[in-house]
C-alpha cells in the first residue's frame, strides 16, 4: 500500500489546508488579478457608462441629434437646456455626441471583431502548418503592413462609396495584420510545448489537438489583442471621417463631429473639445482596459 | 547481441527491438551559402526491452537519449533503421498503427508543469487517453477509472477539478504519471522524470514508479542523467554518448565493474553524499570538451576524451559486444 | 580578529499579492577566512534569497532585517555605493545559469577587462593581462585567444569557469556560489568541483556554496547549514550532519538522496509538498511533513540550540536526539 497510517494523518492535515474541491481555473485567476488592478477597473466602469449613455442617453434626452434649432445657434455649454451647447445649425452637441458614440463604437466593434476572426484564422493556420505556407502567408501579412492604407482607404471610399458597411470593411482590411501576427506567434510556440507532445504522444488526433489544447491557449492573447485593436479601429474610422470619407451626413460619429468642431473652433471651441475629450477619454479607457488584461494574462504570474 | 540476460527473461519474446536506428536532423551550415549539414542524433542504437523489466537509458547532455525515446513513439520520425513493437515492424507504418501502439506504450515527460494543459483540469488531463482510445465510454465510466489510477498515484479524489497550476511539480508528475498509466500500457517510458523535482519529492516518484511497476507488470524505460536515480530504479542500464551506445550491462554488474572508460568517468563523477568518500575520490577526468553532434569524431565517438585510445579507435567504429554474460560495451579495449 | 562573515537574525520578507511572505527566518551564521560553508535546502528553503540579501540583490518588494556583517561592517545597512565597492570586489557571486548571468552582446574580454577597470583602477591593457592569466588559471585552454569571443560560442561548463574566473578577478576574501553546478552535466559538474577546490586551496577564498545536492556538498564544505522553509533546521560541520544526523528533516533528505554504494532498494521518501512560504505553520516549518511530529510541533517553534549529542552542532528540533535515532529505522517512511 503506498501511503502508510503515518501518512494518513498528515494527508488528513493536508486536506484541510486545501482549497474547495472546484478548482481555481487560469480564467478565474485571471479575473482576480484584473479586478485588483485598480486603474483598469475605472477603466472599465467608464467606458461601460460612457457606451450606456451613448446607447439609452438619446432616448431620454428631449433633443434629437439633427433637429435644427434655428434660435439656438452657437450656444455655449452650461446654459440652459444645451448643456453641451450647440453647433451652427442650432443641433445640441450632447446628443450629437452620443449617437455620435453609438457609430463610432458599432463600427469599432464591428470591424475589431472581423479582423479578429481574419487574423485567427490566418494566424493559427499559418503557425499550425508550418514551413512554405507559412512563409507565404506572413509575406502576405508584411505586404499588407507595407501598403499606405489611407491611400488605398480614400481609393476604395471613393470607388466603393460610404456606406456604412463599406466603411467597416476598409476599415477591417488594414486592422487584422496585428492578430495574425500573434496568433501565429502564440500557434507556433504552442506547438512545441510539451503538453502538445504530450498529446501526441498518447494518440490524441490533431484535429482535438487544434480544439482542445491549442485554441483555448489561445484565447489569451486573443483577448489582449482584441481590446488594443479596438481603439485602432475607432481612431481609423475617426481619421477616415475627419478627412470627409467616413460615415455621411446626416449620421455623425465622433470623428464627423471633430471635424465640424476643428472648422470653427476659434469661435465655438466647445464643439471641438467635448467630441475630442470623449473621443479620447474612450481610448485611454481600452488602453487601460488593454494593459490589466496583459496583466492579468500574462503567464509568467502563474 | 541479445547474450545479455538471456536467463532471467526465460525465452520470453522482447516487447520492443531496436536495430540500427537513426535519427538525423538537418541543419544549416555556416556561411552565405551554407552547406547541408546532418546532426546526428541516434547514431546506429541496438536494444530489447522484455515485458516487466525496466531499462535505464543514461548519458550526459546531447548524448541523444531523449531523441531516442521520441523515436520510439514516432513522435520524431527515425530516419532510417527498425523498431519493432510486439513483432511487428514499424518501419514504414500507417499512422493508425501508431494509433495500435500508443494504446500500449505511454510516455511521462520531463518538465512535470509543462507536460499538462493549463487550462484543462484533472479530470480531463487524466481522461485523455480514455477518450482518446476508448469513445465507447460514458462520461461516469471514464470518471471512475480517472478516479481509480488517481488513488492509485497517491492523488485525493477531491483534486479532481484542479488545475495543473494549484498544484506543487511533485504532484504535477503524479497527474502526469496517472495519465500514462489509465490505459494500462506493456510500456512506460519516463524522459528524466523526476531531473526537475526536489530530492525529498524525487525519492516520493521514484518509489511510486517501482511500485507501480511492480503491481501492474510493466516494462519501463526510465531516461535519466544521474546515475544514481537510475540505479535505484533499472535492471538494465545503457549508457549513451553522442548518439551512440557505449555500455549495456546488468545493473549489478555495471556499478560494480565498469567496462567502458566513458562509464568509468561517469560513475567517478557522480557527487557522492560522504565528505570522506567525496574528498578521497579520484575523479576520472575526461580530457576536452563535448565534441559537437554535427561532427562527431571518426570511429570510436568517445575518442578524444578517452584516457585509453589508440590507433584503432580512430579508424574504425566499435561495435557492441559481449564481454561477459551480464556486459556489453563498445570499445576496442576488448 | 573579527569573523568574515558574521550574520545575526537575517530576515528575508517579500510583499506579495498573497500576503507578507517570510522566506528566511532567524538565520544565524559565522564563517572565518578561508572555510566552506554550504547551504542546503530544497525550494522554498530560502537559501537563495538569504545571499540575495546580503548581496543587495532582492527584487523590488524584498526587505531585509538584522545584520550581515562582513569583516565587521553590516552589509545591509551599507549605502549602495559603499556596497558596490565591496560587491565584485571583496565578495563575488556566481549563479546558476552562466547563459543568462553573462551579458550576450559583449565579449569576454569587454566584460572581465570592465570589473578590473572598475574595481582596481587597471588600464585596459594590465586589465586584460590579468584577465587572460586568470582565464588560464580556471583552466580554459588558448586563453588568450579565446578572451575575444562571446559567450555564446562557449559550452555550459566553460561559461561556468569564465564566471568563476570573472568572480576570482578580484581575489575576493569570500565567493557565494548559488547553485553553480545544477545546470551542468554530471562530468562538467565533477570538473568544476575540483576546480572550486583547487582554487580555494591555492587561493584561501572563502566560499559559501548554496546547493541542494548533498554530494556536492559533501566534497567541498567544512560546515554544512541545512534549511527548510526559511528556517536553520539543523547546523554543523560536514562530517557530523552527514555521519551523525539527528534532525528529522536532515535525515530524511540524506535517505532520499539516490545512492550509488548502497544497496538498500528504497529511498526514504518524505511525504507530503514542499512549504508554501505564504502560510507557513507558526510552530516548526516541517511539522507538517515530519515523521517525528508532535503535538507541540506546529505551535512552538523549536529554538535553534546546541545538540545534546554533540555541542557543536546546532539543531532545532523538540524530539530529543535519542528518541529520533532510535526510532529512524522504523519511522521514516519508504
Amino acid at each position: 500500500m503506498l501511503l502508510t497510517k503515518k501518512d494518513d494523518a498528515l494527508v488528513a492535515t493536508l486536506e484541510q489546508a486545501v482549497k474547495a474541491p472546484a478548482g481555481r481555473s487560469p480564467w478565474a485567476d485571471a479575473r482576480g488579478r484584473f479586478m485588483r488592478n485598480k486603474a483598469a477597473v475605472v477603466a472599465l466602469v467608464v467606458l461601460v457608462v460612457i457606451t450606456l449613455l451613448c446607447i439609452f442617453g438619446p432616448m431620454v434626452m428631449h433633443y434629437e441629434f439633427d433637429t435644427a434649432d434655428w434660435d439656438a445657434m452657437k450656444l455655449p455649454p452650461f446654459q440652459g437646456n444645451h448643456y453641451w451647447g450647440t453647433d451652427e445649425s442650432g443641433r445640441d452637441l450632447l446628443v450629437r455626441c452620443m449617437i455620435g458614440g453609438r457609430i463610432s463604437l458599432m463600427v469599432g466593434i464591428l470591424a475589431t471583431i472581423c479582423s479578429v476572426v481574419v487574423g485567427i484564422v490566418w494566424g493559427a493556420t499559418a503557425g499550425f502548418l508550418g514551413g512554405k505556407i507559412d512563409g507565404l502567408m506572413m509575406r502576405i501579412v508584411d505586404m499588407m503592413y507595407a501598403i499606405p492604407y489611407l491611400l488605398i482607404a480614400i481609393l476604395l471610399v471613393t470607388i466603393l462609396g460610404r456606406e456604412f458597411y463599406l466603411v467597416v470593411l476598409t476599415i477591417t482590411a488594414f486592422s487584422w495584420m496585428d492578430m495574425a501576427r500573434v496568433v501565429r506567434g502564440q500557434t507556433l510556440s504552442l506547438r512545441s510545448m510539451e503538453f502538445v507532445e504530450a498529446a501526441r504522444a498518447i494518440g490524441v488526433p490533431t484535429r482535438r489537438i487544434i480544439f482542445s489544447h491549442i485554441v483555448p491557449n489561445l484565447l489569451g492573447v486573443v483577448v489582449i489583442y482584441t481590446t488594443v485593436t479596438v481603439p485602432g479601429v475607432i481612431l481609423t474610422e475617426s481619421v477616415l471621417s475627419f478627412l470627409g470619407l467616413g460615415i455621411q451626413e446626416p449620421m455623425t460619429s465622433w470623428g464627423v463631429l471633430i471635424h465640424d468642431g476643428s472648422g470653427v473652433m476659434d469661435v465655438a471651441p466647445w464643439l471641438l473639445l467635448f467630441p475630442c475629450a470623449l473621443l479620447s477619454i474612450t481610448l485611454y479607457c481600452f488602453n487601460f482596459i488593454g494593459d490589466g488584461l496583459r496583466d492579468a494574462l500574462d503567464p509568467k504570474q502563474r | 547481441m541479445n547474450a545479455v540476460l538471456k536467463d532471467s527473461t526465460q525465452g520470453q519474446e522482447p516487447l520492443l527491438s531496436v536495430r540500427d536506428l537513426h535519427v538525423h536532423f538537418n541543419a544549416r551550415g555556416e556561411g552565405l551559402f551554407p552547406k547541408k549539414r546532418t546532426l546526428k542524433a541516434v547514431n546506429g542504437v541496438n536494444l530489447d526491452l522484455y515485458p516487466g523489466e525496466t531499462l535505464g537509458i543514461v548519458g550526459e547532455s546531447g548524448c541523444g537519449k531523449s531523441t531516442l525515446a521520441r523515436a520510439l513513439l514516432n513522435l520524431i520520425p527515425a530516419t532510417s533503421g527498425h523498431v519493432v513493437w510486439l513483432g511487428k515492424d514499424m518501419h514504414d507504418a500507417k499512422p493508425s498503427e501508431w494509433q495500435n501502439v500508443r494504446k500500449n506504450v505511454q510516455m511521462v515527460f520531463q518538465d512535470p508543469l509543462a507536460s499538462l494543459n493549463p487550462r484543462m483540469n484533472v479530470m480531463q488531463i487524466i481522461g485523455e487517453p480514455l477518450r482518446t482510445h476508448k469513445p465507447e465510454l460514458s462520461k461516469d465510466q471514464v470518471k471512475e477509472r480517472v478516479k481509480q489510477v488517481m488513488a492509485r498515484v497517491g492523488l485525493m479524489e477531491n483534486q479532481l477539478y484542479r488545475y495543473p497550476h494549484e498544484f506543487s511539480g511533485g504532484q504535477c508528475q503524479r497527474i502526469g504519471i496517472a495519465r500514462a498509466l489509465i490505459l494500462e500500457p506493456k510500456l512506460i517510458v519516463c524522459d528524466e522524470p523526476v531531473s526537475a523535482l526536489d530530492v525529498s519529492i524525487q525519492a516520493q516518484i521514484i518509489n511510486l514508479l517501482k511500485d507501480l511497476q511492480q503491481q501492474m507488470q510493466m516494462a519501463l524505460i526510465f531516461i535519466a542523467h544521474d546515475l544514481a536515480v537510475v540505479k535505484h530504479v533499472s535492471q538494465r542500464i545503457l549508457v549513451m554518448y553522442l548518439g551512440r551506445v557505449m555500455e549495456l550491462a546488468d545493473k549489478h554488474e555495471l556499478y560494480a565493474a565498469p567496462k567502458h572508460p566513458y562509464t568509468r568517468a561517469l560513475l567517478s563523477a557522480v557527487p557522492l553524499a560522504d565528505p570522506r568518500l567525496e574528498r578521497a575520490k579520484q575523479i576520472q577526468m575526461l580530457a576536452g570538451d563535448l565534441p559537437s553532434p554535427l561532427s562527431p569524431p571518426s570511429g570510436c565517438v568517445f575518442r578524444t576524451r578517452c584516457p585509453h585510445a589508440f590507433d584503432r579507435c580512430a579508424s574504425e567504429i566499435p561495435p557492441l559486444i559481449a564481454v561477459n554474460e551480464k556486459s556489453e560495451a563498445a570499445c576496442w579495449l576488448y | 580578529m573579527t569573523k568574515l562573515i558574521d550574520v545575526q537574525d537575517l530576515n528575508v520578507r517579500f510583499d506579495t499579492p498573497e500576503g507578507v511572505v517570510t522566506a528566511v527566518n532567524g538565520l544565524s551564521f559565522a564563517l572565518e577566512r578561508g572555510q566552506t560553508f554550504g547551504i542546503v535546502g530544497e525550494s522554498g528553503s530560502g537559501k537563495s534569497q538569504s545571499m540575495m540579501a546580503m548581496m543587495g540583490l532582492l527584487a523590488a518588494n524584498g526587505s531585509a532585517s538584522g545584520k550581515a556583517l562582513f569583516n565587521g561592517e553590516d552589509l545591509l545597512s551599507m549605502p549602495a555605493a559603499k556596497l558596490n565597492k565591496i560587491r565584485g570586489n571583496r565578495v563575488a557571486m556566481i549563479f546558476q545559469d552562466p547563459m543568462t548571468s553573462l551579458n550576450p552582446y559583449l565579449t569576454v574580454e569587454r566584460q572581465m577587462t570592465e570589473v578590473l577597470e572598475q574595481h582596481k583602477g587597471l588600464t585596459r591593457k594590465s586589465a586584460l593581462s590579468l584577465a587572460i592569466q586568470t582565464l588560464e588559471q580556471v583552466r580554459i585552454p588558448d586563453a588568450a585567444r579565446r578572451i575575444r569571443m562571446y559567450p555564446h560560442e562557449f559550452s555550459g561548463g566553460m561559461r561556468q569557469r569564465i564566471m568563476i574566473a570573472m568572480a576570482l578577478l578580484c581575489q575576493p576574501d569570500l565567493l557565494i556560489a548559488d547553485e553553480p553546478t545544477t545546470a551542468l552535466d554530471v562530468t562538467v559538474q565533477a570538473q568544476t568541483m575540483q576546480l572550486l577546490r583547487d582554487l580555494q586551496r591555492d587561493f584561501g577564498t572563502a566560499i559559501i556554496l548554496i546547493t541542494h545536492d548533498l554530494g556536492v556538498v559533501a566534497g567541498l564544505c567544512d560546515q554544512v547549514m541545512v534549511l527548510y522553509g526559511g528556517r536553520i533546521m539543523e547546523q554543523g560541520s560536514a562530517d557530523a550532519i552527514f555521519y551523525r544526523p539527528t534532525h528529522p528533516y536532515t535525515l530524511g533528505l540524506l535517505g532520499a538522496v539516490p545512492k550509488l554504494d548502497h544497496e538498500g532498494e528504497r529511498l526514504v521518501a518524505i511525504p507530503g509538498v514542499p512549504p508554501n512560504m505564504a502560510r507557513l505553520p507558526a510552530g516548526c516549518p516541517f511539522s507538517e511533513r515530519c515523521p517525528f511530529v508532535m503535538d507541540q510541533c506546529a505551535t512552538v517553534r523549536p529554538a535553534l540550540e546546541p545538540s545534546e549529542s554533540d555541542p557543536m552542532v546546532l539543531r532545532a528540533c523538540h524530539r530529543a536526539v535519542a528518541d529520533v535515532l532510535r526510532d529512524a529505522e522504523t519511522v521514516l517512511p519508504t
